[in-house]
């Protein structure tokens, strides 16, 4: 038999191999949640390495940040992480407040309270949904829509808007609840709580769920810590870190007399003073699974914060106080503060120099650092299993493109 | 129909068949594409109530009932695009063989007595054999597209609707065994009377081996939780992810005949085809004896009763469809070979047992309406029909097999009825 | 972290690579020498006494005033500084790096600034030195993958530099 050449016909019949393929997932891609696009490097079913490209969003947010005054650039962090508004408004606001070493109101405190827990609600409902849209089921995300249209029904009475709101702004909000505002919020936590188990038994503890998302993308401490993942994919590896607890005393003052416990699991169980389904037997510490399991402890923990932020601010017989002026000067020097967002710790940094147009400004996206873990996390899995870990660390592209 | 036209009409034989041909095949085409209708408007309806939402509400006045008629005007007005780089026959051939395939299985499926469009003595085994045609249309739409994701959806649909063949084909024939026949229509017929008589109350071991059953029909369908080939939210849509227009609507009507097509099978396999749970024309005496008028009349109630059971199966599938996550490829195999499949040969062996045990079953002597046997339809010379649909009824005081004419004691005999269980109904 | 022993500590283990430190700022910080960045990270990572084990973030701050008539009145002489957010997860306390780098290498516009990588010492830091590359034009050598992040790969100029003026056009856009 003559020997085999590369161009030989022949050659087919003894070199059945398989070739490495690349395939784009995104930027149009129905689970990337937004413009994200991700390279995947597969072997038929199994990813070998997945390579995120971002930036198709980007709007070049800090650079517009230079020529705007602080409190101009409110709407902007509105549309960074534009389904949790609030806790943007906020995040920025003690930023800016922290370098001016300004001080709110107790009643706008307590009202910020509520306003950004709300949001956190809102922004969960959306994470928890959407995940179970990755994973192939439809109706969970319209339930979670529902629950979410009504938070948003809550703060368009409040502010206006339904999206973008920048309602909490420098110095306080723009302007106070109206009347009756806090009956309708009660009526609305009464009504949402039962609910949940709902989507416990529809997601949370559904078996082909548990099978799609245990021990799927695990992720130690150690990586996490060490690419900055934060907010609940943090905690979903078991690291005890809540800003809201642990930040700078700006914001933990801001939470001051408010009972809550982290939710991350310690010694092996989660914070158990709620009736939550058991952990499932396949389920690791840092998988989707837990991920996905501290978003909807921390659904309850708000819940817990908006009813006791309610009454602290009912409370509250004094002045709501008025935010800055719009021009209002901010000392040179810089200021860097982190707060706990729904997706994770977003930073705002700020530098000034003495006039009401920042130097310079910087946000510290949570999802940016958290996209950043994926190539690692998705080594070596099925495709099936990159939008379950995708949609696991529940990221935001307004906020990572900026 | 063909012999009404040879001998009342004169035509030729040949023509008289191809015109029959003809007449049967416009019957399933239009089932098949108002049933896609329905079933897509009624998925809308099912899945908007699950959801908490109206679903489609203007179109057409109340319940929004001409949506899918709209949709499908759309669909024909849209431009038909092809990828730059697809295999330009392949990629307008695929939809076709799909629809196809679905169509052909839809010819030996009973939908009454004799409301077959050809009766077939392999039956069963022609319907799964075709309907597992329909993978081919697939892959070649997979692989024509020039599509990376498009191919990732044929291959899975190659393996596991290749896979799930083989559960699929355990569990069918546990009726075949029961009936002795491999033919749809004795099958039904064996299952007549009360419903106890139907062999998904047969025995535990059928019971059983129904849901085994319902879940390799939604795998094979390639219905959620098994809707792996298309998988949106991995493969934006899987295997038509290039297509548009009519051809993708092609593709649509083939999964929904499809549905509708295993889930007439489970009626007719197990829950007692077109008998309703109650005999209601016998008790009425409304018999296929009484008159050409009342024996149609009968059938067409016995075609409603299977539409309405193969609906519900319909409706098992957009409810599933509509609560469960999608399962990962190697779970979806997992569950076939590790599951069902030997789930089904244990049920299959168990069925058989138990059949040894107890002929005829434990209750079904009982069920069955006394004094009463159908023959089916029986073949004569030249394959053509002789006593379609006869009734006979056997007495004591009208004595028994003499009464019989002489090639229906044949045909009997050929149709393989074990005589044990005409003596046993007898009184 | 405050306090002066934690700054004896690193400037005993690592002499010359302190150029500077506030500790009584809102943020306190350390100037670090820009060649010594890498060893000071590293340091603060592995072998002081909190361990600094998370990046949280890296911005760089363009120091130029490009309207000339208020470049006069400014008082610090135009550079690039680049500020390092730590946060150590065990002791939640944080500390800011500073490095003053110089706007264009040796002076010579076009030549972009350099300085030590830290994506080895953190996994996390890899994207935000390629955003800082993007925007603002800073070279950190030994980066793995030193691309650009946001703005598309044939992207010219660091738009967040003072000076930077967009295109007019792209691909025939209209950029202004």
């Amino acid at each position: 038999m003559a020997p085999l050449i590369d161009d030989d016909p022949r050659i087919i019949e003894f070199d059945v191999r398989t070739d490495e393929m690349l395939v784009n997932m995104g930027p149009q891609h129905p689970s990337t949640h937004g413009v994200l696009r991700l390279v995947l490097r597969t072997d038929g079913e199994i990813v070998s390495e997945v390579e995120p490209h971002i930036g198709y969003l980007h709007r070049c947010a800090e650079k517009i940040g230079e020529n705007l005054t602080a409190r101009q650039w409110i709407p902007y962090t509105d549309r960074m992480d534009y389904l949790a508004a609030m806790n943007m408004n906020l995040g920025w606001s003690l930023a800016v407040e922290k370098l001016m070493q300004y001080q709110v109101s107790e009643r706008a405190r307590h009202l910020r309270v509520l306003i950004a827990e709300m949001g956190r609600i809102a922004s969960h409902l959306v994470g928890m949904g959407a995940y179970g849209l990755d994973l192939g089921t439809f109706s969970p995300f319209l339930y979670a829509f529902r629950e979410r249209e009504k938070i948003l029904d809550l703060f368009e009475e409040a502010c206006g808007a339904r999206l973008t709101y920048s309602y909490i702004t420098v110095g306080g909000l723009t302007a106070d609840l109206p009347h009756g505002w806090l009956r309708k919020c009660e009526e609305f936590l009464d009504q949402f709580e039962p609910i949940i188990q709902e989507y416990h038994a529809l997601l949370t503890t559904n078996a082909i769920f548990v099978k799609r998302t245990a021990a799927i993308g695990v992720m130690s401490p150690e990586l996490a810590i060490e690419y900055g993942c934060s907010g609940p994919v943090l905690r979903g590896s078991g690291v005890d870190q809540d800003m809201r607890r642990d930040g700078e005393s700006i914001y933990t003052a801001m939470y001051e007399g408010y009972a809550f416990e982290v939710a991350v699991m310690k010694n092996g169980h989660y914070p158990r003073d709620h009736a939550y389904p058991p952990v499932p037997a396949d389920a690791i510490l840092g998988d989707c699974w837990h991920r996905f399991f501290v978003r909807m402890l921390e659904v309850v923990q708000s819940m817990d914060l908006v009813r006791q932020s309610i009454d602290r601010y009912a409370a509250c017989k004094g002045p709501l106080g008025e935010p800055v002026k719009l021009t209002e000067k901010i000392p040179a020097g810089d200021a860097y503060l982190e707060t706990e967002c729904p997706k994770g710790q977003m930073g705002f940094y700020l530098v000034s120099d003495g006039s009401a147009i920042p130097w310079r400004v910087r946000a510290r996206s949570s999802s940016f650092s958290n996209l950043a873990v994926t190539h690692e996390l998705c080594r070596g899995c099925l495709i099936a299993d990159v939008p379950a870990i995708v949609g696991s660390l529940d990221i935001v592209m307004g906020e990572i493109d900026r | 129909m063909a012999d009404f036209l040879i001998n009342t009409v004169g035509l030729p034989e040949w023509l008289a068949w191809t015109v029959t041909a003809f007449v049967a095949a416009a019957l399933i085409l239009n089932v098949i594409a108002g049933g896609a209708l329905v079933f897509i408007w009624a998925e809308r309806k099912i899945a908007a109530r699950i959801q908490d939402r109206l679903g489609p509400t203007r179109t057409g006045g109340r319940f929004g009932w001409l949506q899918s008629l709209a949709d499908g005007i759309k669909l024909l007005a849209k431009e038909d695009l092809m990828p730059e780089g697809a295999d330009g026959m392949l990629f307008r051939l695929a939809p076709y063989i799909s629809f196809c395939a679905s169509f052909c299985a839809f010819i030996a499926l009973p939908f009454a007595f004799d409301f077959v469009g050809q009766r077939l003595n392999v039956g069963v085994f022609f319907v799964v054999a075709v309907l597992g045609l329909e993978v081919f249309g697939v892959i070649l739409a997979g692989y024509a597209s020039a599509s990376k994701w498009s191919l990732f959806g044929a291959m899975r649909e190659a393996a596991q609707v290749v896979s799930y063949e083989v559960p699929l084909g355990m569990c069918v024939v546990v009726p075949v065994m029961l009936a002795g026949s491999m033919d749809l229509v004795t099958i039904g017929e064996k299952q007549a009377g009360w419903f106890t008589g139907w062999y998904l109350f047969h025995d535990p071991f059928t019971f059983v081996i129904f849901w085994v059953y319902v879940t390799c029909a939604v795998a094979s369908v390639n219905r959620a939780p098994f809707d792996l080939a298309e998988a949106e939210s991995e493969l934006v849509a899987g295997f038509h992810t290039e297509y548009s227009g009519l051809r993708w609507s092609f593709f649509f009507m083939a999964e929904y005949g499809s549905m509708f097509l295993v889930s007439a099978l489970a009626a007719v396999l197990f829950m007692g085809g077109w008998n309703g749970p109650i005999p209601v024309a016998t008790l009425l005496g409304l018999s296929e004896g009484t008159g050409d008028t009342a024996n149609y009349f009968v059938r067409l109630i016995g075609c409603g009763n299977l539409v309405l059971k193969a609906t519900l199966g319909v409706l098992l599938m957009m409810w599933v469809r509509w609560t469960l996550p999608r399962l990962r490829i190697d779970q979806v195999m997992t569950t076939c070979l590790k599951y069902c499949t030997p789930i089904a040969a244990a049920m299959f062996a168990g069925a058989m047992l138990w059949q040894l045990a107890f002929p005829g079953g434990i209750v079904r002597g009982l069920s069955r309406p006394a004094g009463e046997i159908r023959e089916g339809w029986l073949e004569g010379p030249g394959g053509l029909p002789v006593g379609r649909g006869t009734l006979m009824r056997k007495s004591a005081a009208a004595g028994s097999s003499e009464l019989l004419a002489e090639p229906l004691a044949d045909a009997k005999s050929e149709a393989g009825i074990d005589s044990q269980n005409v003596v046993q109904v007898v009184p | 972290m405050r306090g002066p022993g934690f700054l004896e500590q690193l400037e005993q283990a690592l002499p010359g690579a302190v150029a500077g430190s506030r500790l009584d700022a809102l943020d306190p910080w350390i100037e670090v020498a820009p060649e010594r960045l890498v060893d000071v990270c590293r340091w603060l990572r592995e072998k002081s006494a909190v361990r600094f084990d998370a990046i949280e973030c890296i911005t760089a701050i363009d120091w130029f005033e490009p309207d000339p008539k208020k470049a006069a009145k400014v008082t610090w002489q135009p550079h690039t500084e680049l500020v390092y957010h730590l946060w150590s997860t065990a002791s939640r306390v944080s500390i800011v790096l500073k490095v003053n780098l110089p706007r264009w290498k040796g002076d010579v516009p076009g030549q972009l600034p350099e300085v030590g990588s830290v994506a080895g010492v953190w996994r996390g830091a890899n994207w935000h030195e390629r955003e800082v590359y993007d925007l603002s034009g800073v070279w950190f050598v030994g980066h793995p993958d030193l691309r650009r992040i946001l703005c598309p790969e044939d992207w010219e100029g660091h738009p967040l530099r003072k000076d930077y003026e967009q295109p007019l056009e792209y691909h025939g856009i209209r950029g202004r």
